[in-house]
């Protein structure tokens, strides 16, 4: 497969209409507005449907519409316009309705500005709407990954019939990387459930109304359930050197672009310093922190956010060892030398702990 | 009574096929709905399905369930069955009828719904033309949540949240939707029918059918306004309860044609079937054979190459495209790259700068703090990033003279009148190549072919190929005399 050069932004869109997706529906906003446009471009030629919304709680109830269509359909937003978009994340939630949500985070909150941020994931994460209910999150750090986990999106959001949100800052829909595609297409199907205006599915029926208690309670039962599945077939993550790391950084989006580099130069200085980067931030890769926390002896968390995901690796590290946070936000970025000295200071930290050990060892 | 009227009238009580023979919710009266005694919502019901009986649309229909006293109305209708949040319904529709365009859609509203909290999506709806048929059901009043008011309810009309009577200056006037929808271009039909007394039933039931039959025809957007009794909520009896909906409710909304269009309303037209599968990669332009080959140059691969550059400028400056011209040669030439831009409000205005990485390996950071190679087309972006540049870099300046006080030991300078340059060439918005031309005689990594490449891909003009060509060849030009300067001055 040959390479071409391309935004992050315009990668999603390919990537969706090769994965199916023939349907829609945006609002513009900075920094997401090219993933619309190119929407636009391309989906009415591949046989699709492209629609320019009169607002994002226009856009999430047309996805609720093609959804139970049974057509595989998108939007994306950025903060402003993904809140508005949280009634409609809940009510597909509880309808079980399969679609993709592409976030291109920028700066909160209000309208903030237009640079990148890491301040929606408490939203989007945890679920930003009413009710009990989860959405799968994706977060990819490169324009390759902008194009396969738009892809994955879509199988998810099928296998699960759940809205899957594509998370990514700024920087990743706009920078322009080399990435390639798959040269088949998927053919889009309707699953056996949509109202589709046909005999076939006339006994069909889409809702998130259960309006006795105890049918809503078994409905969440089930809901749970399967939330449970994703959480054990559908955690991923990338480490990057963590074997003998005593200090692991931990950071998904351009952040974890940062830690690499970060890490490289510190191994080159002789610190054993390692990346922990989620792919999916729900399912968090819970199991990944708990296994590292018996060999690492210090996690760094570094967000664009006032320390949102670290709230998670607190949780999944429970307290074996410590978990440090730095972060800049209101659209700058954590520079590499900022990082690089936390991990000098942390690995100075770890170098004194250890001698203080030794010598209790040898007066013991 | 004469036999043919007993026939007509029996006739009127059959169940329509397109109502399910069992009301589930109510197992042990099936002879009842959910709906209160005297309620309107029964008789539209009968309405939308007779209608749908008539024009043999049954396994077509889907009928787009509301927020209100109606959002069981799936629990009835035999036909497929969406229930929505608050408002949202023509959304809905929307998306189903253009991804399924033999669909029948129905989007069943209350006033609160589509008056109030969905105006927006009513409006944008109706002025897209959207082929489905809207029952707008106006009551009047909130009915479900007991008696609040409504944008529909009259004036001085005490509700449960209007206890001493609705007064315009407080919450304003009776809204009146279908006269401001039927100032839309697209909409094709608009009327607005009641249930007042049977006579009002009998056109109300005609305009039910036409409306479904408009869509059937594929004309376009209609919508039936019913004015509705709610004998609960006003504490009247039925009885009661239809002659306030004639005598009250109807003076305030007229009961009549709004809009009527059909008779010049063209078909929609249906949207073009879709491409064959395995033409898709090719209409997104990644098919492998439409993809150029590239011209990697043979390398050492154990030979470090990683440029970082940062170009940075006054927006319209070519900023942008100077960096992609680069990263896309690079990509030719068979290495890593990757192009990150500012892409903040100073687009617009002010500033703009992005930062550039080509590399032999894969690149961890896109981000360029510490550049190579700065070149800056602007004094402000000088000012701004010269202190970036490491021992050893270059800042490529765009001025007259490199201004003193950014003299910096152990940095390379190339200043010159880049824009004057270019304008001498035949155009000053060539000054980005210019300057191009002598970052890639100072970063030497790139070959012509490579550049030639990405102008193949990011220039369209023949004018602007020639004219880049020459300033890139200026800018290399640039860049060897002053080494030879550098050199005559030893």
């Amino acid at each position: 497969m040959r390479k071409q050069l391309m935004k992050g932004n315009e990668a999603v869109v390919k990537s969706a209409i090769l994965a199916g997706c023939r349907a829609f529906y945006g609002y513009p906003i900075t920094p997401a507005t090219e993933i619309t446009e190119a929407a636009a471009l391309y989906m009415p030629p591949s046989g699709g449907v492209f629609l320019q919304a009169e607002s994002e709680v226009a856009s999430i109830n047309m996805l609720y519409g093609a959804a139970s269509a049974g057509v595989r359909v998108m939007t994306s937003s950025s903060g402003p316009g993904i809140s508005l978009m949280q009634e409609g994340m809940s009510y597909l939630a509880g309808a079980e309705l399969p679609c993709v949500i592409v976030d291109i985070t920028r700066a909160g909150p209000g309208l903030g500005n237009i640079s990148s941020e890491q301040g929606d994931y408490h939203q989007v994460v945890k679920g930003g709407g009413h009710g009990n209910y989860r959405t799968i999150v994706l977060a990819p750090h490169s324009v390759q990954e902008m194009a396969d986990l738009t892809a994955l999106a879509f199988e998810l959001a099928d296998r699960y019939r759940n809205p899957v949100v594509l998370l990514a800052d700024g920087f990743i829909g706009q920078m322009m990387e080399p990435v390639e595609f798959p040269q088949t297409a998927v053919e889009p199907r309707m699953p056996g459930w949509a109202v589709a205006g046909t005999k076939e599915t006339r006994g069909n029926f889409l809702t998130s109304l259960v309006l006795d208690n105890d049918g809503l309670e078994k409905h969440q039962l089930d809901l749970e359930a399967k939330y449970r599945r994703v959480e054990e077939c559908e955690v991923r993550a990338e480490e990057w050197q963590t074997e003998d790391a005593e200090i692991v950084l931990v950071g998904y989006g351009i952040v974890a672009r940062i830690l690499k580099a970060v890490a490289a130069e510190a191994r080159a200085n002789g610190i054993k310093v390692g990346v922990l980067r989620p792919i999916t931030l729900y399912p968090f890769p819970t199991k990944n922190f708990q296994r590292l926390a018996k060999t690492a002896r210090v996690f760094v968390v570094v967000e664009m956010s006032n320390g949102q995901m670290v709230e998670d690796v607190r949780l999944a590290v429970n307290g074996a060892r410590p978990v440090e946070f730095f972060s800049r936000v209101g659209g700058n970025v954590p520079s590499h030398e900022e990082v690089l000295g936390i991990v000098q200071q942390q690995a100075g930290r770890i170098l004194s702990e250890m001698q203080l050990e030794e010598e209790r060892m040898t007066n013991a | 009574m004469p036999s043919e009227m007993v026939s007509e009238y029996e006739v009127s009580h059959a169940r329509p096929k397109a109502f399910f023979a069992r009301f589930e919710r109510k197992d042990e009266l099936q002879h009842q709905t959910h709906y209160c005694p005297g309620c309107g919502h029964g008789i539209v019901h009968k309405m939308v399905a007779r209608a749908i009986d008539e024009l043999g649309i049954q396994d077509r229909t889907i009928l787009i369930s509301p927020v209100g006293c109606s959002v069981l109305a799936y629990e009835y209708f035999d036909v497929g069955n969406v229930q929505v949040a608050h408002g949202r319904a023509p959304a809905v529709a929307t998306a189903i009828k253009r991804s399924r365009p033999e669909s029948i859609l129905i989007s069943y509203q209350g006033d609160g719904d589509l008056s109030s909290i969905g105006t927006a999506e009513i409006i944008h709806a109706a002025n897209r033309g959207e082929n489905i048929t809207v029952i707008f059901v106006n009551n009047g009043i909130y009915s479900m949540t007991g008696g609040q008011m409504a944008p529909t309810t009259p004036l001085l009309q005490k509700t449960a949240t209007t206890p001493f009577g609705r007064s315009a200056q407080n919450e304003g006037y009776p809204l009146h939707m279908s006269e401001m929808l039927a100032t839309l271009d697209a909409p094709v039909y608009i009327e607005r029918v009641g249930l007042g007394d049977n006579k009002q039933i009998a056109q109300a039931t005609r305009a039910v059918r036409r409306a479904l039959d408009n869509q059937v025809r594929g004309l376009g957007f209609s919508l039936v306004e019913v004015l509705a009794p709610c004998p609960t909520i006003f504490k009247m009896n039925p009885v009661d309860a239809q002659r306030w909906v004639r005598d009250v409710l109807g003076k305030i909304f007229p009961l009549k044609v709004i809009l009527d269009r059909t008779k010049e309303a063209q078909p929609r037209q249906l949207p073009e079937p879709a491409p064959a599968l395995d033409r898709i990669p090719k209409i997104l332009g990644v098919a492998n054979e439409d993809l150029p080959e590239g011209n990697p140059a043979a390398h050492d691969e154990k030979a470090v190459m990683d440029l970082r550059v940062r170009v940075a400028g006054f927006g319209g400056q070519g900023v942008l495209l100077l960096g992609e011209v680069l990263a896309e040669a690079g990509l030719d030439a068979g290495l890593e790259v990757s192009w990150l831009p500012s892409y903040g409000p100073e687009m617009r205005s002010g500033t703009s700068n992005c930062h550039v990485r080509l590399s032999r390996h894969a690149i961890d950071s896109p981000m360029v703090m510490n550049p190579d190679v700065l070149v800056a087309m602007n004094e402000p972006s000088l000012r701004k990033f010269y202190k970036s540049v490491p021992a050893g870099g270059w800042i490529l300046y765009n001025g007259d003279a490199f201004p003193a006080d950014c003299e910096q030991d152990d940095i390379h300078v190339l200043a010159c009148p880049f824009t004057r340059v270019a304008d001498e060439l035949g155009d000053a918005r060539a000054c980005n190549m210019v300057m191009l031309g002598a970052l890639l005689e100072i970063a030497g990594v790139l070959r012509d072919v490579n550049i030639d490449a990405a102008f193949k891909r990011l220039v369209k003009s023949p004018r602007w190929m020639e004219l880049n060509g020459r300033a890139l060849a200026k800018g290399r030009a640039l860049y060897i005399e002053s080494c030879q300067e550098v050199c005559n001055a030893y």
